[in-house]
């Protein structure tokens, strides 16, 4: 089950934000904001696709790098939030 | 007044206050002023001249401001690239304005060595990377790290060479023609834009300004200049990705300004603000896209005690229009008047003036009339004609205006087809000429459809030979060769696009 979470959202990321066939290319540990993975408008998706895939509510104040900055971080979220 | 002389008259006036907050990083004036004083002497050390390019490929940063003021010091003209270019046009811009040094943040060798090789006007390469040293970059020979740069002794500023009629900085724009264009500014024209922006803003020392817009564009270059002139505090953040970080930075540093552009503001209207403290806000502003009326009504209610902004400008004269707050009210769908010590007027396609209610060209007045198209003497003749004087030159905008009775003006449309999105400039032919690049593509066309989050969202119309060829194939395509703001949002597949008689698309029947 965590495998998938961590999983679930590389493929998301790769597909969605950086369009890629082969995968998610970085460490899990990598920061969206220092390479440019992410932009606004992404974080944003990422918060919907978070919300719909895992049945969670994300609160505006919790949109911030600590949950959402790298895929270990917003994984570690995600598992939280669901406990 | 020189451009660097912002920053040396605040740091001789208030040499230990806070200049620039950047992360954990809090630097004061003097601090900046002895960084930016060993960046010019490496420069000179190492071969500049008075007037040469100094190429900034860096993302919003300490780095950034250290350079940009260093190149002036040393007599140079900077040039700040966004940190999303991709190579090959990276390299075009570098050949175009001739480049004799950049500071990049490259992530490999193969970067370095390709940049020396396609660029042979470039003598002076500096690193600057957090996570990775020039050191690494052991097949990359010349090139040296931004921290060595800092490290060397040096013995105060170096000799003033340049007067304020040579040229600060190149500004990259888009054009309709899809080649970027470097708009000439010299120190007195972007003496005199800071000025005015300064005073219908009414900026003090005590003004402390966010600025999350990439300092590539000139809406973000000119907080950090405008700041650093009336001595105030620069919040500079390396984007609005996260809206709480902007938000809780908004409320622990005390900010006063907030430059944003639509799709910013877009966000924050929807964003639940009720556990931020932002009532040291005094003024927001937003340019490079109308305001919809509805966001207007939504920031007033959101940001009662601070004074919205509604501006217009176009690089070629970085600002032109502004509408004083207490007009919102009565005016939310205009732009304004032209800013302090300008002019501006509607003229029809025969050069005849427009009275209120009539639609034409908005031409423009002043000492921010920039000096033209670097190398495309073509393109600077039809934007900049001759003026009432002289050897006075005036803008034509591009852009169709409205004036009402009591002179306030309204943007119509462009007159050309470029798309603003995020408030960047698209232009769809240079987007057109990447998709070409796709094996398979034989037709390709670019439009902008209207989006409540983006302004306008680009989408793109494709031919293609080989049906295997996906909607992910394209984007993948554009991501690999285009800045992030330019990847469409939408790719259609058409067997055939409407064509007028002279073989051109036939845009207006595409949505």
């Amino acid at each position: 089950m965590n495998h998938s979470v961590e999983e679930s959202i590389r493929t998301y990321i790769a597909q969605n934000i950086l369009f890629r066939n082969d995968g998610y290319p970085y460490e899990d540990s990598t920061s969206f904001l220092d390479n440019g993975i992410v932009d606004s408008i992404n974080v944003m998706e990422l918060v919907m696709f978070v919300e719909e895939t895992f049945g969670i509510k994300v609160k505006d104040e919790e949109i911030v790098p600590d949950h959402f900055d790298s895929v270990e971080r917003l994984s570690a979220y995600v598992k939280k939030k669901g406990e | 007044m020189l451009v660097q002389e912002f920053l040396e008259r605040s740091t001789a006036r208030t040499p230990e206050k806070t200049a620039l907050v950047c992360g954990n990083r809090r630097l004061s004036y003097a601090e900046i002023d002895d960084q930016a004083n060993r960046f010019a002497a490496y420069l000179l050390a190492h071969g500049l001249q008075r007037g040469d390019r100094v190429a900034i490929y860096l993302p919003n940063g300490v780095e950034a401001v250290i350079s940009l003021f260093g190149a002036l010091k040393a007599g140079g003209v900077f040039v700040m690239l966004n940190a999303t270019t991709k190579f090959d046009k990276l390299i075009t811009i570098l050949n175009d304005c001739g480049a004799a040094a950049i500071i990049a943040g490259g992530a490999d060798t193969d970067f370095y060595q390709g940049l020396q090789v396609a660029v042979p006007s470039l003598q002076i390469m500096i690193h600057h990377d957090q996570r990775k040293s020039a050191a690494e970059f052991s097949e990359a020979p010349g090139l040296v790290d931004f921290s060595a740069v800092m490290a060397a002794a040096v013995d105060g500023k170096p000799v003033l060479q340049t007067i304020d009629l040579d040229l600060a900085c190149l500004v990259y724009t888009s054009g309709s023609t899809g080649d970027s264009k470097g708009v000439m500014c010299d120190h007195s024209n972007v003496d005199f834009a800071t000025g005015s922006i300064i005073t219908y803003l009414g900026n003090t020392a005590d003004d402390i300004v966010l600025n999350c817009l990439p300092l590539s564009f000139d809406y973000g270059l000119y907080q950090l200049l405008m700041v650093f002139k009336f001595g105030g505090t620069l919040v500079l953040e390396k984007g609005f990705v996260f809206p709480a970080v902007i938000l809780q930075q908004i409320q622990r540093e005390r900010v006063t300004g907030f430059p944003g552009v639509p799709t910013i503001f877009a966000i924050l209207t929807t964003t639940d603000l009720a556990s931020y403290d932002l009532s040291s806000l005094r003024y927001l502003t937003n340019t490079a896209a109308a305001l919809p009326v509805s966001h207007i009504q939504a920031l007033r209610e959101k940001f009662p005690q601070a004074q919205l902004f509604s501006m217009y400008g176009l690089t070629e004269t970085k600002r032109t229009l502004y509408l004083p707050p207490q007009e919102l009210g009565r005016r939310p769908g205009s732009v304004g008047v032209a800013i302090p010590g300008t002019e501006v007027w509607l003229e029809d396609e025969d050069g005849n003036r427009l009275g209120a209610g009539e639609i034409g060209e908005l031409v423009v007045r002043g000492r921010h009339v920039m000096r033209g198209y670097w190398n495309a003497p073509e393109a600077t003749a039809a934007r900049y004609r001759p003026g009432i004087l002289p050897h006075e030159r005036v803008c034509y905008t591009g852009d169709l205006f409205r004036r009402d009775e009591e002179g306030f003006y309204y943007f119509v449309s462009r007159k050309d087809d470029i798309i603003k999105s995020r408030g960047e400039k698209v232009s769809p032919v240079e987007l057109e000429r990447v998709l070409y690049g796709i094996p398979g593509v034989t037709r390709a066309a670019v439009i902008g459809v209207p989006d409540d989050m983006l302004g306008e969202a680009i989408k793109v119309f494709v031919v293609c030979s080989d049906p295997a060829l996906s909607e992910k194939d394209v984007l993948i395509y554009c991501r690999g060769h285009v800045e992030d703001y330019m990847v469409p949002k939408y790719v259609e597949f058409r067997t055939e696009l409407p064509m007028t008689e002279s073989g051109k698309v036939l845009k207006t029947s595409l949505s």
